[in-house]
């Protein structure tokens, strides 16, 4: 058996929760995800401006200080923390080795950044077209700021297999990070398509955090113990491909088959086929069984040939957007919100400013769930305590953005009375950086995994 | 047969998949999954969510853990970082379906 731990369930997740899996019960491996969508479009932006950026710097801080727990205990960790270049990840990470007197293996996988060909896949009939529109690139090709491929398990197992114990990807899956140590310890062959649908779902398990140990979780959360010291999901992994997820002992949480179940369909699309590079796995397979506190045992996972794509992540420049808010008070603090809504609108329309899109919502009211939540009934709506008018445009027109931003202020002075949440100023201008999923067959890439200080 | 609301006997979770939100359900007692199966149609969910949900709705069925999956296409104003929402990626649309009130039979 070994014990494959999340750390980190997006970038900007806790700081605190890699250190306490190293630090708080036993693990043979920690994975970390660092990388949304929009992540790397931010990141080639910074390696524009500066070649030795452009991946997680969280990453490395961390690193800094667990490197010698690392060490002493031998726990392998992977982490996509390379963002847009691996390299200089990898080149931070040894020099915070060199520093404190530690020899490390740090192996790096790329090859997953495609931008700089783009032009050559087009040119050979590669059309990247939107998974979602049917559109080929063409139609967006000069807005393009990333382009990477989502690499999966494999190249993560190559790196492992050259003795690493540090290994830093690109655009790897967050799956294929915690598929890859059963792989690679438990000698897994590329076609087991069972055992790789197993590891799949494992990784789909905790990839989103203390999502699946008792955070965001709506089953009794008033009584889930000490939230605020909750554990992070560790996989207890078996050569068969069952396992079992759980945390360390004396942390809060509360793993749970119904804390599970709400991660296992957390951003699930058709349950028969959740496909990655490595397998397609079956989600109506699973088996669940508590298997004791804070233990859920997995069984009887199928999974199906893995197909002949890569899906590619590609990000683009995709106009301007503001978002503003105003907070109105009792009494009939909803009446004055749609009433200040409407005079802005009006205020807008007689400066000519025109918009892609123009959105209100009224926090307190009905924000969240619109239309299915309906009105505040009338027994309910002259007692609300605020309402936030929150307001948002879109325009590929800068200049209209910038303009709507500064509508919003003079409100407090000229609207509907009882105004405060002018706090932050006027709201930001946000260029949008849109994605735009496609596919490429796998044999147009090839991951490069490199080794730290030296090969063995 | 009584009318029971959703949160009652159901728990779920949403996320996004760009302009698509996934909204699952699960029966907190497996007692529960045949009137979810029954009452909780694609149909019922796309009218449930009228005026947010532009699009068709799928619905996936995963008896081995009591749930249903559904994809409300169209659901999340261009999705990502286009929607000007203050929910973008359609996270409180789970308990926005539990809202809906459906028929059980006595338990």
């Amino acid at each position: 058996m070994i014990r494959i731990a999340n750390g980190q369930g997006f970038w900007g997740d806790s700081l605190e929760a890699p250190v306490e899996q190293v630090r708080r019960g036993p693990l043979d491996y920690l994975t970390l995800d660092y990388l949304a969508e929009i992540t790397m479009s931010i990141l080639q932006k910074q390696r524009s401006r500066d070649p030795k950026t452009g991946y997680a710097r969280d990453f490395v801080e961390m690193i800094a200080r667990v490197l010698p727990d690392l060490v002493e205990r031998r726990i392998r960790v992977i982490a996509n923390a390379g963002g847009v270049n691996p390299a200089a990840c990898r080149d931070a990470v040894l020099e915070i080795a060199k520093r404190q007197g530690i020899e490390i293996k740090v192996a790096t996988v790329a090859g997953d950044d495609i931008m700089a060909r783009l032009n050559d896949f087009l040119a050979r009939g590669v059309e990247l077209k939107n998974m979602e529109t049917g559109e080929p690139l063409s139609t967006i090709r000069a807005q393009v700021q990333s382009a990477n491929v989502y690499f999966g398990a494999f190249p993560v197992v190559e790196a492992l297999a050259k003795g690493a114990q540090i290994v830093i990807t690109g655009r790897v899956t967050d799956t294929g990070l915690a598929l890859a140590p059963m792989i690679h310890e438990f000698g897994w062959k590329a076609d087991d398509w069972d055992r790789l649908a197993a590891g799949t779902i494992a990784g789909h398990t905790i990839e989103c955090g203390a999502q699946c140990t008792g955070g965001n979780c709506q089953v009794d959360w008033q009584t889930i113990p000490d939230m605020a010291d909750v554990g992070y999901p560790i996989i207890e992994a078996e050569p068969d491909g069952t396992f079992v997820i759980t945390k360390h002992a004396g942390t809060g949480g509360r793993v749970t088959v119904a804390s599970v179940k709400e991660q296992l369909l957390y951003e699930m699309g058709d349950p028969h086929q959740y496909i990655t590079p490595d397998c397609i796995a079956d989600f109506t397979t699973i088996q669940l069984a508590q298997a004791g506190p804070d233990r859920v045992r997995f069984t009887g996972i199928r999974g199906r040939p893995a197909t002949e794509f890569y899906k590619v992540s590609i990000s683009y420049s995709a106009g301007f957007k503001a978002i503003g808010s105003m907070v109105y008070a009792w009494p009939d603090a909803y009446k004055k919100a749609r009433a200040a809504d409407g005079i802005l609108r009006q205020r807008l329309d007689r400066l000519g400013l025109r918009f892609d899109a123009i959105r209100t919502e009224f926090l307190g009211a009905n924000a969240c769930h619109g239309i299915p939540a309906g009105e505040p009934t009338p027994e309910i709506e002259p007692h609300l305590a605020e309402v936030v008018m929150r307001i948002g445009v879109r325009s590929s027109d800068r200049a209209a953005v910038d303009r709507f931003t500064k509508e919003l202020a003079p409100l407090a002075l000229n609207g509907p009375p009882v105004v405060t949440g002018l706090g932050g100023g006027r709201p930001r201008v946000e260029e949008i950086v849109a994605y735009w999923p496609a596919l490429i067959p796998k044999r147009e890439v090839t991951p490069e995994v490199t080794v730290w200080p030296n090969e063995s | 047969m009584a009318k029971r609301k959703l949160v009652e006997i159901a728990h779920a979770r949403s996320g996004d998949k760009g302009d698509t939100a996934n909204v699952g359900i699960i029966a907190l007692r497996p007692e529960y999954y045949p009137a979810l199966v029954r009452e909780v149609t694609a149909a019922r969910v796309k009218k449930h969510f009228k005026g947010v949900c532009l699009g068709e709705v799928e619905r996936f069925e995963l008896p081995n853990l009591g749930a249903l999956n559904f994809l409300l296409h169209e659901s999340l104003d261009g999705g990502g970082t286009l929607a000007l929402k203050a929910d973008p990626q359609g996270k409180t649309y789970s308990t926005a379906l539990l809202r809906m009130e459906i028929e059980v039979d006595p338990l």
